[in-house]
């Protein structure tokens, strides 16, 4: 071999090598593209692209009124719906000064921590899943199963329930929703230890995920990181805690935070949320207040001209929703500023300098739902 | 109990078994019994392909856990790449960037390949067809659909019918007379 073609291999080993990750990839949990560049099997920097679930949920919402909203908002974040259409709820309800029902305060809070359980589970099954654990994907899944049943005697869907209507819930819950609910509870606290034993002690797992996508505090308050992914750096922004809505200031609950800031803390966090989910549901199912499941509203529903403004905490962090209303029954403008678009954009700073196996580690622990992001 | 259509009888909403008894008369002895080997191994094998962009891929990934388990029904190993699957469950919008994609992936799967159109999306746009800039109005402008599975989205239950008719689908090819996907079938 001449010396001409040798520099040249040499040359080209030191070349930078750009692959594309998604958008049909299994471990992208949706059609998210990475542009991942790579120098042998090292990441040295990731590209995100986004756009192809982009379905213009908040220029549609323009044309549509503050009820029909609420059905395009579960579309987003469909393993928080509740939440999301928690959010609109409130931000319309406090721009007309609407009080709800205590009932509906309870039972909204009692849904939005059942979905985040049934989050949390098929978050924990499919990262499980990523790192070469099948079991956990039927484990996870098992026990979900149990929270949409509750959730289909309540309110016929399994999934996308747009459950809540600006001033209250579309209607009561079954005579069957709290018996169930306690039932679940009572399965569930003994089957959680289960997970542990299966997943978070596994010696393979730990070693996969210890250490491994180190975000420092200061880097997530600088990306917006919020919920559990930015709790396991250490950065308190629970909002449940620091701004509490519905009938989170009548509960007595801890705010999970982790320090280490890798991706063995971020599965921490949800690990332990579980558990605080279990204790909310448990202090609040049995005093559920019985006056009336909706407050009176006016049959067309019109916010007077301003701009309005609501945070609530899903599943995966911070939903804000900002309204700017002209006074007629449509918004003029709306925004949704969705959780998930800040932690993606983290990734580059987790992944960069590590391994292309560790980048399943951290796009998993970052929990992404793509349709959020695009939205 | 029933459903309760007035011009339609509940006896009438039979189970496409029309399909099969129009498929299978006629025809010779030995090419009817190699057709009934193949589809039986073709139908109870169907490899799906992992693509899933919205919420119907979470009830997508419902059905093939625990509690529904569609494993029983032959649709068995979601695989990774196209080149090694059958069928593909479209489960959620598909939007004008993402449309390329789907029918480079379609293109890319071998034959015989069947596509599933699952939810509200997938069949016209959904909840999306209106005042939307960017969805594709139906999955079939882009490929060619066999099964289209309704709902938003669509409970696992409905996802293992639309297999199972589909597999009646395939029960009712021949040899004789291979299935071409020509571009007429698009809309």
């Amino acid at each position: 071999m001449s010396e001409e073609i040798i520099k040249n291999i040499i040359v080209k080993e030191n070349e930078d090598y750009i692959i594309n990750m998604g958008p049909q990839h299994p471990s992208t949990h949706g059609v998210l593209r990475l542009e991942v560049c790579l120098q042998g099997e090292t990441v040295k920097y990731i590209v995100p692209h986004v756009g192809y679930i982009h379905r213009g949920i908040e220029k549609m919402c323009e044309a549509n009124t503050y009820p029909q909203i609420i059905h395009l908002t579960d579309r987003m974040d469909y393993l928080s719906a509740h939440m999301n259409n928690e959010a609109v709820c409130l931000c319309v309800e406090n721009a007309m000064q609407v009080e709800v029902p205590e009932r509906v305060k309870y039972v909204r809070t009692i849904l939005a921590e059942l979905n985040r359980l049934a989050s949390h589970q098929l978050w924990w099954s499919a990262f499980g899943m990523d790192l070469g654990a099948l079991t956990t994907f039927f484990y996870g899944l098992r026990d979900r199963e149990l929270i949409l049943d509750i959730f289909e005697e309540s309110f016929g869907s399994r999934l996308l329930h747009s459950f809540n209507t600006p001033g209250g819930l579309m209607h009561d819950i079954h005579p069957n929703f709290q018996k169930r609910t306690k039932d679940f509870i009572a399965y569930f606290r003994e089957k959680l230890p289960e997970y542990d034993q299966l997943l978070t002690g596994n010696i393979i797992f730990q070693q996969r995920t210890k250490g491994i996508g180190l975000l420092s505090r200061e880097k997530a308050i600088a990306y917006g990181v919020t919920g559990p992914s930015g709790r396991g750096s250490g950065f308190s922004c629970d909002l449940r805690k620091h701004a509490p809505y519905s009938a989170y200031d009548k509960v007595q609950f801890n705010e999970i935070v982790y320090t280490e800031g890798d991706t063995f803390a971020r599965y921490n966090v949800r690990m332990d949320e579980m558990r605080e989910s279990l204790n909310i549901i448990e202090q609040l199912i049995d005093n559920i207040p019985s006056d009336g499941h909706t407050a009176k509203m006016k049959p067309i529903i019109k916010l007077p001209a301003g701009e309005f403004f609501q945070r609530v905490e899903t599943a995966r962090g911070e939903l804000a929703v900002y309204i700017v209303s002209d006074g007629n029954k449509t918004p003029y403008r709306i925004k949704f500023r969705s959780p998930n678009f800040s932690n993606l954009f983290v990734m580059n700073e987790l992944a960069a300098g590590g391994k292309i196996a560790d980048l399943i580690a951290i796009s998993g622990s970052l929990d992404l739902v793509i349709p959020d992001i695009d939205r | 109990m029933g459903i309760d259509i007035k011009s339609m009888k509940y006896e009438d909403f039979g189970d496409n078994d029309s399909l099969e008894i129009f498929k299978k008369s006629g025809g010779n002895i030995l090419l009817t019994s190699v057709d009934n080997l193949l589809n039986w191994g073709r139908s109870n094998s169907i490899w799906p392909l992992t693509f899933a962009t919205s919420c119907c891929g979470i009830e997508m990934m419902a059905a093939g856990a625990s509690r529904h388990d569609f494993a029983r029904f032959g649709i068995e190993v979601y695989r990774a790449t196209p080149r090694q699957a059958d069928v593909i469950v479209v489960a959620g919008t598909i939007v004008h960037k993402m449309a390329p994609i789907l029918k480079r992936l379609y293109d890319e799967m071998a034959d015989p390949k069947y596509v599933i159109a699952m939810g509200a999306c997938a069949i016209s746009g959904g909840p999306f067809y209106y005042n939307s800039y960017s969805v594709v109005r139906g999955v079939d402008h882009v490929i060619p659909v066999d099964v289209y599975i309704p709902g938003c989205p669509p409970r696992p239950e409905a996802l293992l019918y639309g297999v199972m008719q589909l597999q009646r689908k395939i029960k009712g090819e021949s040899i004789s007379d291979p299935r071409k996907v020509t571009n007429e079938d698009l809309l």
